[in-house]
């Protein structure tokens, strides 16, 4: 089943072409990849995905629904079923991270407020932060707990499908593994759909099921990871090859 | 969301909660109620379809209470929410001490004080330097500030020396009716508004416009990590955000109410010849005869000072801010609010000053 499908999405921003007639799909309960080089319009395509762009043309279908015409009753109930993890954690910077956590579960739902408390402790202990950070604001926290503060955010909503906008940028390498096994076995366990921009060579490795790679306005591939690596394509090939031997020369 | 596919069976044979279907954080709320905290049950996963993490994790917490039967397909689940479930909420180290507050604030507004007076010490330093080295003012900044915070005030600086020029004229020549003193209103506008009116109103409404931009625009630089960009390229930040932005007011203001004064004393004239059959001839006539240029000077000297003092607070303000977007506000207030005290409180101290030395 098809939780994501684009057909014929056409973006430009002035005379600059950012997007010319991309289509593809995304599964339900796959980890998927959205990779291209700087400016390639990935943040561009995924936004437009949340609705937080306009699709000036062609077709996004999310959860069975055309993005382009949607009530405001149907556009809360889609937003609610999914989690956006920003580039630089998108914190509240008005909240502590426990109130950051706890602020969705609290205006969406009925559950107890010490129930809400321990749901969010939970799961900032699952994403790897200190506990006793808790009580700290935003501006009190470096990059890398700002996004794991997001990332415990994002979840703790339970989400049918989590967009992750560049993870692991910024994080150190033993988050960076801790995080992507995180990632599996949450998609594993609780039937999740991720969407991921990544530049890290160990997330492409070893998490994804299916990417695409945006070049020069098109899908320039669309695959599993071997499909990439057997592909006789150059540009495909150089990308990851040059990738896959310089994680091999590290090791 | 749907809460309509969830359901328990209770039966009271076995106390043993049976749940079915979807169990989710909007069906949640309905197991809650029934089980109210007081766990005597066994309760069985067994047939449940679905189960998300909030639900699990009320489940975890119910775990010492009671126990809890899970089939295999949630086990990993529950295992894995279970690893990371933490039943003690961490207490907000809160400090309720009376007394520790008051050192800590006291403290706080010290180090506050320190920080203001180092701000100063270095402005008036970078001041003398570039009175030195002339090149190293930024004349293309400054004129720009000039622009921004002179040129561009001129419009609401018309419309309120006018409307407050037209007020006092009139309450005044009222009074003045009933003495027959008419003449003597032409030394009321001019002597009020020159030396205390036409400052203090200039000076209040740059207050507001332009000290909270200056706050602002710093606010926004040191946000984004500008201020501190500048500083490793050996730019000094006072040379090159604090002292246009203090020059600018200080050529500025004063011209601004000299502006001021123009037009309130013109708006006077109008109510005078209306009201009283003043000519505009008389009233020049009687102003230069009567009304003395020092009242004049004191005024454009007064905001000379006023604009040095806007400005700095504005700049002050500005580096204050914190790396989070609320400070912004915060010290956009605080820097408004603190330039309106200043300018009237000097405002009062020349008065005072002025007056008992006899000008």
């Amino acid at each position: 089943m098809n939780v994501i499908k684009v057909r014929n999405l056409y973006t430009s921003f002035d005379k600059n072409v950012i997007h010319n007639n991309i289509s593809f799909d995304i599964k339900k309960n796959e980890i998927f990849g959205i990779l291209g080089g700087s400016g390639s319009g990935k943040t561009v395509l995924i936004k437009q995905i949340v609705m937080l762009q306009k699709i000036q043309k062609g077709e996004i279908i999310f959860l069975n629904e055309n993005l382009s015409n949607l009530t405001l009753k149907k556009e809360e109930n889609l937003k609610l079923q999914f989690s956006y993890l920003f580039q630089f954690g998108a914190l509240y910077s008005f909240l502590n991270v426990l109130e950051n956590v706890q602020v969705i579960l609290k205006e969406y739902t009925k559950l107890p407020k010490d129930l809400i408390t321990k749901i969010a402790l939970t799961n900032l202990n699952m994403v790897g932060l200190d506990i006793s950070s808790a009580y700290l604001y935003p501006s009190q926290l470096s990059g890398g707990m700002k996004k794991k503060v997001a990332l415990a955010r994002a979840l703790a909503n339970q989400p049918k499908i989590l967009f992750l906008d560049e993870p692991t940028s910024g994080l150190d390498p033993s988050s960076t593994i801790q995080f992507n096994d995180l990632i599996k076995k949450l998609k594993n366990t609780l039937d999740l759909t991720i969407i991921i921009i990544t530049h890290d060579l160990d997330t492409i490795k070893s998490t994804l099921d299916r990417f695409i790679i945006l070049k020069d306005t098109k899908i320039h591939f669309n695959g599993t990871l071997t499909q990439a690596l057997e592909s006789k394509d150059k540009i495909t090939r150089s990308f990851l090859t040059f990738k896959k031997d310089s994680y091999a020369n590290k090791n | 969301m749907e809460t309509s596919n969830f359901d328990f069976n209770f039966s009271t044979t076995n106390n043993k909660i049976e749940l079915l279907g979807n169990l989710n954080k909007s069906s949640l709320p309905k197991l809650i109620s029934f089980i109210n905290n007081n766990l005597k049950y066994t309760i069985d996963l067994k047939k449940l379809h679905h189960v998300d993490s909030c639900s699990l994790i009320y489940l975890i917490s119910l775990e010492k209470q009671g126990s809890i039967l899970i089939n295999n397909k949630f086990k990993d689940l529950y295992e894995h929410y279970k690893r990371y479930y933490l039943d003690e909420i961490p207490k907000e180290k809160g400090n309720k001490n009376f007394i520790e507050n008051i050192g800590k604030t006291t403290y706080k507004n010290l180090q506050e004080l320190k920080v203001f007076i180092i701000f100063l010490g270095e402005l008036f330093y970078y001041f003398f330097y570039s009175l030195i080295k002339p090149n190293k003012i930024r004349f293309k900044e400054m004129l720009k500030y000039i622009d921004a915070s002179g040129i561009g005030a001129l419009g609401i600086i018309t419309l309120t020396s006018f409307l407050v020029g037209i007020v006092i004229a009139y309450q005044g020549a009222v009074q003045l009716e009933k003495f027959g003193a008419n003449i003597f209103i032409v030394e009321m506008i001019c002597i009020t508004m020159f030396r205390e009116i036409a400052p203090l109103l200039t000076a209040i409404v740059i207050a507001g416009r332009t000290a909270s931009s200056y706050t602002a625009q710093i606010g926004a630089m040191k946000i984004t990590e500008e201020v501190d960009a500048m500083k490793t390229m050996a730019f000094e930040p006072t040379i090159f955000i604090t002292l246009p932005r203090v020059f600018a007011l200080f050529i500025s203001l004063p011209l601004l109410v000299f502006f001021a004064d123009v037009i309130a004393v013109g708006s006077g004239m109008i109510v005078a010849y209306i009201d009283l059959d003043i000519t505009y001839a008389e009233f020049i006539n009687r102003m230069y005869e009567e009304v003395g240029i020092k009242h004049f000077l004191i005024g454009i000297i007064k905001s000379i000072f006023f604009g040095i003092a806007i400005a700095i607070i504005g700049c002050y303000r500005g580096f204050q801010v914190r790396n989070n977007t609320t400070s912004i506000g915060k010290y956009t207030t605080k820097s408004v609010v603190n330039a309106i005290f200043v300018v009237i409180a000097l405002n009062a101290i020349f008065s005072v000053i002025l007056t008992e030395s006899g000008l």
